[in-house]
């Protein structure tokens, strides 16, 4: 007895140091969205060190752009940002477009500027849904989901497809909208804004959404521009930094709407500042579709744009040898894009979406860099997590809206 | 020795009954949920399983039967079986102290409020053990706030039952109906209506129920302390859990709502109006959880100590001076 | 416009090699005196934001007409004025380091972790300079245009088998 009464004394003595309560959150989590990997270092609930990991979604689409030509790469974008490939499709094809040097229709203009629109009201929709169930609120998910889901189908009279449209092209978008859509979508656009009104009565005025999201994950202005974030997130704290706004694409030069920027930039204010959001959107979409008639019959995409390269026929159908390094598809080569290098950026729904293309004048791009929001807004995590507890990094998962597709590329 | 044992099998009997009866209750508390939140949220809840997803409780319950029972590597072998049916017994033995009419109650024992607010207390042990047990680092933070919060809720959901007591004079359940019938007001909701208010609350975070789910908290802590349960005994946390609602609720209808007495007596069925008012708390339980975000840690402590516990002792205070006075 | 790069080209002639227009204007730099040149266009110019920071590899590039194999490419963002500036600074094969601007912009950080895990250009006075999107143990840099697209024949993750072993004594 007296021995292990010795042996504990020494081991106390040794052991003054407390061992920091390690916590491995995700790859698979409910509420990482996606396969986020965060290792917190926890002190009780609160969290002193948050590291994330991220890289388990990686499918390297800047390297397989490099060897596919140029529409191809468009049907890549759609798997970034699965939530709103529009947004994505178009970062692509105006960065092409700046490179080849098209003039795009302005009737392609405008669908584009819809669909981008619809983009953005389908995934603050989903945000919110997944946002609101994180925090707990179960039945917003599903109310949210309700009108996400008439979207989607609208999205798929437009272009056949639900999720992964690869709707805008190099030059323009595929094809015009038909009537039926267009009255669709002003039945929509009407309808709309009472639903947002329901989702705000839902959880608004509820006392425990306010003292989650409130003083939550306090951003000011000045560190939020430092960590580089971007969209909803850097104006909820008060920053007016608008893609359509401050560099115009597409047809936002010719629509008027509202930047709503927070205070407090706090969850709270993200959150407001989303659901202002989704109504300028609504407005947005019904000036185009006002718009749409004055362009009737104009052609949706740019006559000198580039065709859809066909594969050259396989000859043998047999087991194919292991391709040559360096070839994953053989196109026809047609240089139609001059050797140089483009910028272009919009303000896709989770917020800056850049791409930067570098050309060596065949049909592939020599590089292509995609600069995703997600991807910026996970690298802020840390800063903002530190000193908040589990449940509040939840919130601040929530609140940045990320999407691993769109931050592991 | 004849009487005692012809006795002794009658209690049987009445007890098996009663048991079927809570366990097709807790059964069908489960699908009454799924159904109500799915009408709430705009959508159909089960509906393949029998007519209109009847029996889909039992077929839940068949598949999770025939499941396989995985042990993960590393548990605390014993604490691990036995948490789930620590919780079970505790929540489940409640039903026999509940009267759910004068003549039917399985037994009248003289302390039985303190006996039922012990078990709850019980039960939290397999919350805990069971956190404990698992080796799993979110099943022991689910099994902290567990105890942290049982704790700090028990209190104030015991000050709430006390001013009961007070009133009723007695811990035996059947006297606290008794007393009620004979009172005024005939109920002790109307008298009583802040400890009912804080009863309610505290129950709703006694069973773990959102807006009080954090020792599960499915989007923070995955589920919280049955994370590494799987089949039979991740369906008995379930039951212990709904098992808990139903006897809380019973337990408000017993000491705030005046049991089995209504407006009318109801022919050949002398529980009907405490199943009606069971029935109400119940669905409060559900409406609740289709309603509300959940609360953050410190901020359900910070209700349950800094709001719920004074105004339990304000009003035990305030009952215990007028009866003084009276 | 034109005046800021006036300015800048009087006042950091030794470090700015050329400008030129394009799309936006692009500013190519030295390397030394690069940090003082950052340093001024964040505090002196007010470019607080910045948007993206990325490597290109010029490998068997077919118009290239500088020697250096990397370019590591800044895009920076002066939100009260809306001015777009692309800097770029040339990094040679056998010397690929550059100068990390973490601690002006936090941003940097995992911009320039990931310039470094896809072409294995190093980042000096970085305060975490390791793969991001790769697994620690790959080997190679996958944006570098000499990198294998294809596998000469199947390989085995390296770790694999001591992974599998480990798994096994444990």
């Amino acid at each position: 007895m007296a021995r292990y009464l010795e042996i504990n004394k020494k081991q106390t003595k040794e052991e003054t140091w407390e061992e920091p309560f390690y916590l491995n959150m995700g790859p698979q989590h409910p509420s990482t969205h996606g396969v986020l990997r965060l290792f917190l270092e926890l002190e009780g609930e609160t969290i002193v060190n948050c590291d994330p990991i991220i890289g388990y979604l990686h499918r390297g689409v800047e390297k397989l752009s490099e060897n596919l030509n140029y529409n191809q790469t468009i049907v890549l974008s759609d798997r970034l940002d699965y939530i709103a490939s529009a947004a994505n499709n178009t970062v692509f094809a105006l960065a092409f477009e700046k490179l080849i040097g098209l003039e795009v229709p302005r009737r392609a203009k405008l669908l584009r500027t819809i669909v981008c629109e619809m983009a953005r009201i389908c995934n603050h929709l989903l945000w919110l849904a997944t946002h609101a169930l994180d925090i707990g609120a179960m039945t917003v998910f599903l109310y949210c989901f309700r009108d996400r889901e008439w979207l989607l189908n609208i999205y798929e009279k437009i272009c056949g497809a639900r999720l992964t449209h690869s709707y805008v092209r190099v030059g323009g978008v595929r094809q015009d909208f038909t009537k039926e859509i267009i009255e669709e979508l002003y039945r929509f656009t009407e309808e709309f804004p009472s639903r947002i009104y329901d989702y705000e009565t839902l959880i608004d005025v509820n006392r425990i959404w306010l003292r989650r999201t409130k003083g939550i994950a306090v951003v000011p202005a000045e560190q939020a521009i430092n960590l580089g974030l971007t969209g909803p997130v850097l104006r909820g704290s008060g920053v007016p930094y608008d893609v359509r706004k401050f560099r115009p694409y597409d047809a936002y030069g010719e629509v008027d709407f509202i930047v709503p920027t927070g205070k407090n930039g706090d969850t709270y204010d993200r959150y407001r500042v989303r659901m202002e959001e989704l109504r300028q959107s609504n407005r947005i979409i019904r000036q185009c579709l006002d718009k749409l008639p004055e362009t009737e019959g104009e052609p949706v995409l740019a006559e000198n744009a580039p065709d859809l390269l066909i594969p050259e026929k396989v000859k043998e159908p047999k087991p194919q040898p292991v391709p040559k390094k360096g070839v994953i598809f053989r196109g026809v080569d047609r240089p139609i894009v001059p050797s140089g290098e483009a910028f272009a950026s919009i303000e896709s729904p989770k917020g800056e979406l850049a791409v930067y293309v570098v050309s060596s004048g065949s049909n592939k791009p020599w590089r292509l860099r995609i600069r995703t929001p997600s991807f910026v807004h996970i690298s802020a995590i840390p800063y903002m997590a530190k000193n908040h507890m589990i449940a509040d990094l939840i919130a601040i998962i929530g609140t940045l809206d990320i999407v691993l597709g769109d931050s592991d590329r | 020795m004849e009487g005692s044992i012809e006795k002794f099998i009658f209690t049987l009997i009445v007890a098996i009954i009663i048991l079927v009866i809570a366990l097709l209750h807790v059964a069908y508390l489960t699908y009454a949920e799924r159904k109500i939140i799915a009408r709430m949220q705009q959508r159909l809840g089960p509906n393949r399983v029998g007519p209109r997803g009847l029996l889909q409780p039992i077929a839940d319950m068949l598949k999770l039967l025939t499941k396989e029972d995985i042990t993960p590597y590393g548990v605390d072998k014993p604490i691990f079986y036995i948490a789930p049916f620590i919780s079970l017994v505790c929540a489940g033995t409640g039903v026999a102290l509940i009267p759910l009419w004068e003549n039917l109650i399985l037994s009248n024992i003289n302390v039985g409020l303190l006996f039922i607010l012990a078990l709850s207390s019980l039960a939290s042990y397999g919350v805990i053990l069971s956190g404990w047990g698992s080796n799993s680092r979110y099943a022991f933070l689910g099994g902290l706030r567990a105890s942290a919060q049982v704790i700090s809720y028990e209190i104030a959901m015991s000050l709430s039952l006390l001013s009961v007591v007070l009133m009723a004079g007695s811990l035996n359940l059947m006297d606290i109906v008794k007393a009620q019938i004979n009172s005024p007001y005939k109920i002790y909701l109307i008298p009583q209506i802040i400890a009912f208010y804080v009863f309610i609350i505290s129950a709703v975070a006694e069973c773990n129920r959102v807006p009080f789910d954090l020792p599960e908290a499915e989007t923070e802590l995955v589920a919280g302390y049955f994370v590494e349960y799987s089949a039979m005994r991740f369906a008995i946390f379930y039951l212990a859990e709904y098992f808990g609602m139903v006897i809380m609720s019973a337990l408000a209808v017993t000491c705030f709502l005046g049991g089995w007495v209504g407006p009318f007596e109801v022919p050949y069925v002398p529980f009907f109006w405490f199943l009606l008012k069971l029935y109400i708390l119940l669905f409060i339980y559900i409406w609740v959880r289709a309603t509300l975000p959940r609360y953050r840690y410190d901020q359900l402590m910070g209700l349950g100590w800094k709001v719920l516990i004074p105004v339990a002792l304000i009003n035990l205070f305030l009952t215990a001076f007028l009866k003084l006075i009276f | 416009m034109k005046e800021l790069l006036n300015r800048l080209k009087e006042k950091f002639s030794n470090v700015i090699l050329e400008i030129q227009e394009k799309d936006y204007p692009t500013i190519i730099c030295k390397r030394n005196g690069f940090l003082d040149f950052m340093e001024y266009l964040r505090n002196g110019e007010g470019f607080k934001y910045l948007i993206d920071l990325t490597g290109v590899d010029y490998l068997n590039y077919p118009q290239k007409n500088f020697e250096e194999r990397f370019e590591v490419v800044y895009h920076l963002y002066n939100l009260d004025n809306k001015i777009l500036l692309r800097i770029k600074v040339r990094i040679s094969e056998n010397d690929n380091w550059q100068y990390s601007v973490t601690y002006l912009w936090k941003t940097a950080n995992w911009f320039e972790r990931e310039c470094y895990d896809m072409f294995g250009i190093n980042f000096k006075g970085h305060p975490n300079l390791k793969r991001i999107l790769m697994p620690d143990d790959w080997e190679g840099h996958p944006l570098r245009k000499d990198y294998p697209l294809y596998l000469e024949e199947e390989q085995e993750w390296i770790n694999y088998k001591e992974f599998i072993q480990k798994i096994k004594t444990s």
